[in-house]
This record gives C-alpha cells, sequence and structure tokens, in this order.
C-alpha cells in the first residue's frame, strides 16, 4: 500500500492543498519553514497515534482558518481496489480525532490495519542524549508495528498505575488490599509489555547484527533500566510502596525501563558518539525495524524521513538510497536541496513553496 | 413554550441512561397523545415499582419482597454464590437460569480514578456472608475491563484465607464468534485457556 493521492484542507500551512505521487520515492524540496515538514505530518495521522511531532490535533488546523482541519489520501496497491482513508477533526471538537476508512466512520485503531508508518525527524537527533521517556516511547512504537496487541497491555498498565499512583497519594494510607488488586493488573499487563519489548529488541538486534557491514554504524541494542526480575513484579510493586508513596510515582515496572544502545565498531554508548554517528545509528535501527516488519507481515512499513539526506556524504547517501529502494516501500523525503537526491533514480519530485506543493 | 409540568417531565426523563432533552421531549408528547393507552399504565407501573420493589438486603438484587425470591428459592444451591458488579448483570447471567446458585451484587466496580471506593461497594456484606458460613464457591463474574478486574482481584484478596473455591469467569472466544474479528488481546486469552477435545 502507498499513498498516491493527499489532500489537505486547512493543515497547519495549507488551505488546500492535492499531491499525486508514485509508489516508490516521493522527494519534497523546498527552503526551511516552507511546509515539507508538514505535510509528513500529515501522512503520519493516516495511522494511529499524535502524528510524528506529537501534537495536540488543535495545533494542526490552520491559524487563520475556520478551525478544524482534515486530512485525506487514496491508498493504491498493486493488487485490489483503492483505498479511502480520511482524517482529521471538526472545528466543533477541536480535540476529537475524526476517521473514516471508505467513507465509513472507523476508530482510529482500525487504521493500522491499512498502513504501517515509520519515521524519522530531526527531533529525534537527541534521542540518544535526552530522558529515557522518549527512548521508550521509540522502542515501544517499533514493538508496536510487529506485535498489535502491545498497545493494549502498556494502556492498561498505565491506567493501573495511575490509579495505584493517586491511591498511594491519600492522606490517611490507601487500602492495601486495593492496592494489591491494582499491583495485580499491573504485574499481568507488565509482563505482556516487558516480553513484548524483549522479543522485538532481541529480532532487531539479530537483524543488525546479521547486517553486512556497510557504510552505516552497526547498533548494538539492549535493554536498559528497570528489567524483569527474579521477584515477580507484583511483589517488587508491594515492596516499593512505601517509597513510591514518599516519590508520588511508582519506581519500578516497565514505565522505568530503557532502550541503550551503543555503537558496535566503536563499543560506545550511542550517547557519547558524536551528532553525525548518532543519526547515522538511529537511521540503521529504523531501517532494519522496516525489513524486519516487511519480513514478519510481508508489509514493509512507509516511511517518512525528515531531513535525513543532508547529514549524509555523498557515499552514504547513495548507500542509504540503495537500500530503500530494495525494500519496495514509499519512501518520502525532504531536502532544502534537490541536488541532494540526484542519484536516487525515479522518483516523485515536487517542489514545495507558500503553501503548495508542485511537480517540480 | 412548554408549561413548567412539561418542562419538568421532560427534564427528569432526559437525565435517564440512554436518553436526552430531544428523546424525553418526544416520550413526553406520546404520553400526552395517548394518554389512555401509554400515559396511565406507565403511570400506574411506575406507582406499583415505587411501592413494592426494593434492594434486597441479602443480595443486592431488585425484588418485591426482602430478601428476594432468589435467596429465599429453596431449590437453588446454597453452596455457591455468584459475585457481579449490577443488578443487570445478575439479570443476564439468570434469564436463563444459567447458574444455580445465589448471586451477590457489588453495586458497581473500583476506580481509583472515578472515585468509587471499597466502602462505596457491598464488599463488607459479602465477606460477611462467607464469614458466615455455608459457602464453598465464589464465583467472581465481574467485567472484563480493567476496573471489574481489579474489583475481582480486589475481593480475591478480601477472601484470603475463607475456606472457599474463588473462580472467575473464563475469557476467549464468543459463541457465533469469527477468529478475524477479535482483537489480540481475547485471541491470546482464548488460545491460552484452549480445551481438548473429547
Amino acid at each position: 500500500m502507498y499513498v498516491s493521492r493527499l489532500a489537505l484542507t486547512d493543515f497547519r500551512s495549507y488551505p488546500q492543498a492535492t499531491i499525486v505521487a508514485g509508489a516508490g520515492f516521493v522527494v519534497l524540496t523546498g527552503e526551511n519553514g516552507a511546509g515539507k515538514t508538514n505535510i509528513l505530518e500529515a501522512i503520519s495521522l493516516l495511522a494511529p497515534g499524535r502524528g510524528l511531532r506529537r501534537v495536540a490535533l488543535s495545533e494542526m488546523a490552520r491559524g487563520d482558518g475556520p478551525g478544524g482541519f482534515a486530512v485525506a489520501a487514496k491508498l493504491a496497491s498493486d493488487v485490489g481496489e483503492d483505498v479511502e482513508i480520511g482524517t482529521g477533526a471538526s472545528a466543533a471538537a477541536p480535540e476529537r480525532r475524526l476517521v473514516r476508512i471508505n467513507g465509513a466512520a472507523a476508530a482510529a485503531a482500525g487504521l493500522s490495519e491499512w498502513l504501517s508508518i515509520l519515521w524519522l525527524t530531526p527531533a529525534m537527533d537527541r534521542l540518544f542524549s535526552e530522558a529515557a521517556s522518549g527512548r521508550r516511547r521509540f522502542l515501544d512504537r517499533l514493538v508496536l508495528a510487529l506485535e498489535p496487541g502491545h498497545g493494549h497491555h502498556a494502556a492498561r498498565y498505565e491506567t493501573a498505575m495511575r490509579a495505584r499512583n493517586k491511591l498511594l497519594a491519600e492522606p490517611d494510607g490507601a487500602d492495601p488490599a486495593w492496592l494489591a488488586a491494582l499491583e495485580a493488573g499491573m504485574a499481568e499487563h507488565g509482563a505482556a509489555v516487558a516480553a513484548a519489548r524483549e522479543r522485538a529488541v532481541s529480532a532487531l538486534g539479530e537483524r543488525l547484527s546479521a547486517i553486512p557491514d556497510g557504510p552505516f554504524a552497526r547498533a548494538g541494542l539492549a535493554l536498559a533500566g528497570w528489567r524483569p526480575g527474579a521477584v515477580p513484579l507484583a511483589a517488587e510493586l508491594r515492596a516499593s510502596r512505601a517509597r513510591d508513596a514518599a516519590a508520588g510515582r511508582t519506581l519500578v515496572g516497565p514505565h522505568r525501563s530503557d532502550l541503550s544502545v551503543t555503537h558496535v565498531g566503536k563499543a560506545q554508548a550511542a550517547e557519547r558518539c558524536s551528532t553525525g554517528e548518532q543519526k547515522a545509528l538511529l537511521l540503521g535501527i529504523v531501517l532494519a525495524h522496516a525489513e524486519l516488519v516487511a519480513e514478519r507481515t510481508g508489509r514493509p512499513p512507509l516511511l517518512l524521513l525528515d531531513e535525513v539526506a543532508a547529514h549524509l556524504d555523498p557515499l552514504r547517501r547513495a548507500a542509504l538510497f540503495d537500500r530503500l529502494g530494495a525494500m519496495a516501500t514509499q519512501v518520502w523525503m525532504t531536502g532544502t536541496e534537490t541536488a541532494l537526491f540526484e542519484g536516487i533514480g525515479a522518483a516523485t519530485r515536487l517542489h514545495v513553496a507558500q503553501g503548495v506543493a508542485a511537480p517540480g | 413554550m412548554a408549561s413548567p409540568e412539561i418542562e419538568a417531565l421532560t427534564q427528569a426523563l432526559a437525565r435517564l441512561p440512554g436518553l436526552g432533552p430531544r428523546s424525553a421531549r418526544r416520550a413526553v408528547l406520546h404520553l400526552l397523545k395517548r394518554r389512555e393507552t401509554a400515559l396511565a399504565p406507565l403511570l400506574r407501573a411506575l406507582e406499583l415499582v415505587e411501592q413494592r420493589l426494593s434492594n434486597c438486603h441479602v443480595c443486592g438484587n431488585v425484588d418485591t419482597v426482602d430478601p428476594c425470591a432468589i435467596c429465599t428459592d429453596p431449590r437453588r444451591d446454597q453452596r455457591s454464590l455468584c459475585v457481579v458488579e449490577e443488578v443487570a448483570d445478575l439479570w443476564a447471567l439468570d434469564r436463563s437460569r444459567l447458574f444455580p446458585g445465589r448471586y451477590h451484587v457489588l453495586g458497581g466496580r473500583l476506580s481509583a480514578l472515578d472515585g468509587v471506593r471499597p466502602e462505596d461497594l457491598s464488599v463488607d456484606r459479602l465477606v460477611g456472608r462467607i464469614a458466615a458460613g455455608g459457602i464453598d464457591e465464589v464465583v467472581l463474574a465481574t467485567n472484563a475491563t480493567l476496573e471489574g478486574q481489579t474489583t475481582a482481584h480486589y475481593i480475591a484478596e478480601r477472601l484470603e484465607g475463607f475456606p472457599v473455591r474463588l473462580t472467575r469467569l473464563a475469557h476467549g472466544l464468543p459463541v457465533g464468534g469469527e477468529l478475524d474479528y477479535l482483537d489480540e488481546g481475547t485471541l491470546a486469552q482464548a488460545l491460552r485457556a484452549r480445551l481438548p477435545i473429547e
């Protein structure tokens, strides 16, 4: 499946825009601030979640527009009929995500049946140096593409934890039986979350180590922070009640796990590598993951690579295009210069300026 | 402009579950149009419910007698007890007499986030019933939601040490259900709880 047509209405900088794209590479060029990333963000809304900027829906409606916005896409494939997907928000309920699939109202979760989307943006440059929560979110997105049930367990774990934190904050002490009941729920869903992450990290690690040495730094993956130990999570939570109450949050559990990435060639932690090396490591992980998802599900994920090409030297850029070309999926890329994409071969090339994306 | 009487009735109906101001207005107009065939019988039915129905002080069921007909039915198995969240759940289970024992209605489910606490439910009364003895099995038939399951765990904690067998309803494939419409969580449960073919 690929996006063959994208229509934006009152989305970010676009009052109205229509983009027609082919199956392989789609290259968006234009000046800084022209609205290239906005197009990628619109595509990222064709999957469940908050999109690649992770902001509220109301922020996506065009500033001086009537409120609300719409993103409509036609998905084409080699087999079967096209699928029409629409999403957006109305002015009356600017935070409620509306989704329509082939003209019928649907839940956002239903979008994952059609498209799986991965992205790499400049905002992720600090992934290895920022707080663990960013890496955990990144990891969970990778897991979710491999195991759709992951989201269900993660959501239930979070809900049970919020309830437990609320109980622990009560001034006259929480009911121990109630705490134990919530901890049992956290343990059940937390164990599923932790196990799915372990499976994904080990599958991805195997894949990364099987790729022949190339121009991209090889990443070594491991789970860090909290890990399931010899003590069952329910018992660990029970033992941690007093400390958690004092801290005002839960200090043990899979929400305290972390993804540790190393530069295998240099035997160095990713956060201590140069900015360029960190980018290359991240790109290597995303590519390996896309290949893994394609192999497991038979459906390669659509890739959104924002300002990725500009940071690679010509050799690495050519290697990236080769590898992406072999994946037989749609890849949307942005950059300021058309020259960056000269070696790419056949592609849909669009120039973005003043709220218009025109063939160029 | 409607009279204050009609306005008051509309307001009262609009607050019923599943209704709203618009449906309430339609219901009121319908009742006024059919005073003899709709309004009068409804009024009598409401009156009877108001006068005669009350909650069973043993199990929490709604009935015209207290203790309720289920609690006093000698043909029912006194040794097994089924715990449900709401009276509607009791009715669902009892519609076809699937469960031979008696019931206990909690009156809701624990929710720290909605402020529903153990003392808002009839858990103490349940513990009292078990402590009084004569019950071998307690079926925890709460909903398969996170809150329902938390409530079941909570009751299990509270009943620890009593010589009763605690069971819960199975989760999995619905009868007449199709596999490819099920979510992953349900499928995983159904696989875990698979049964040998006799």
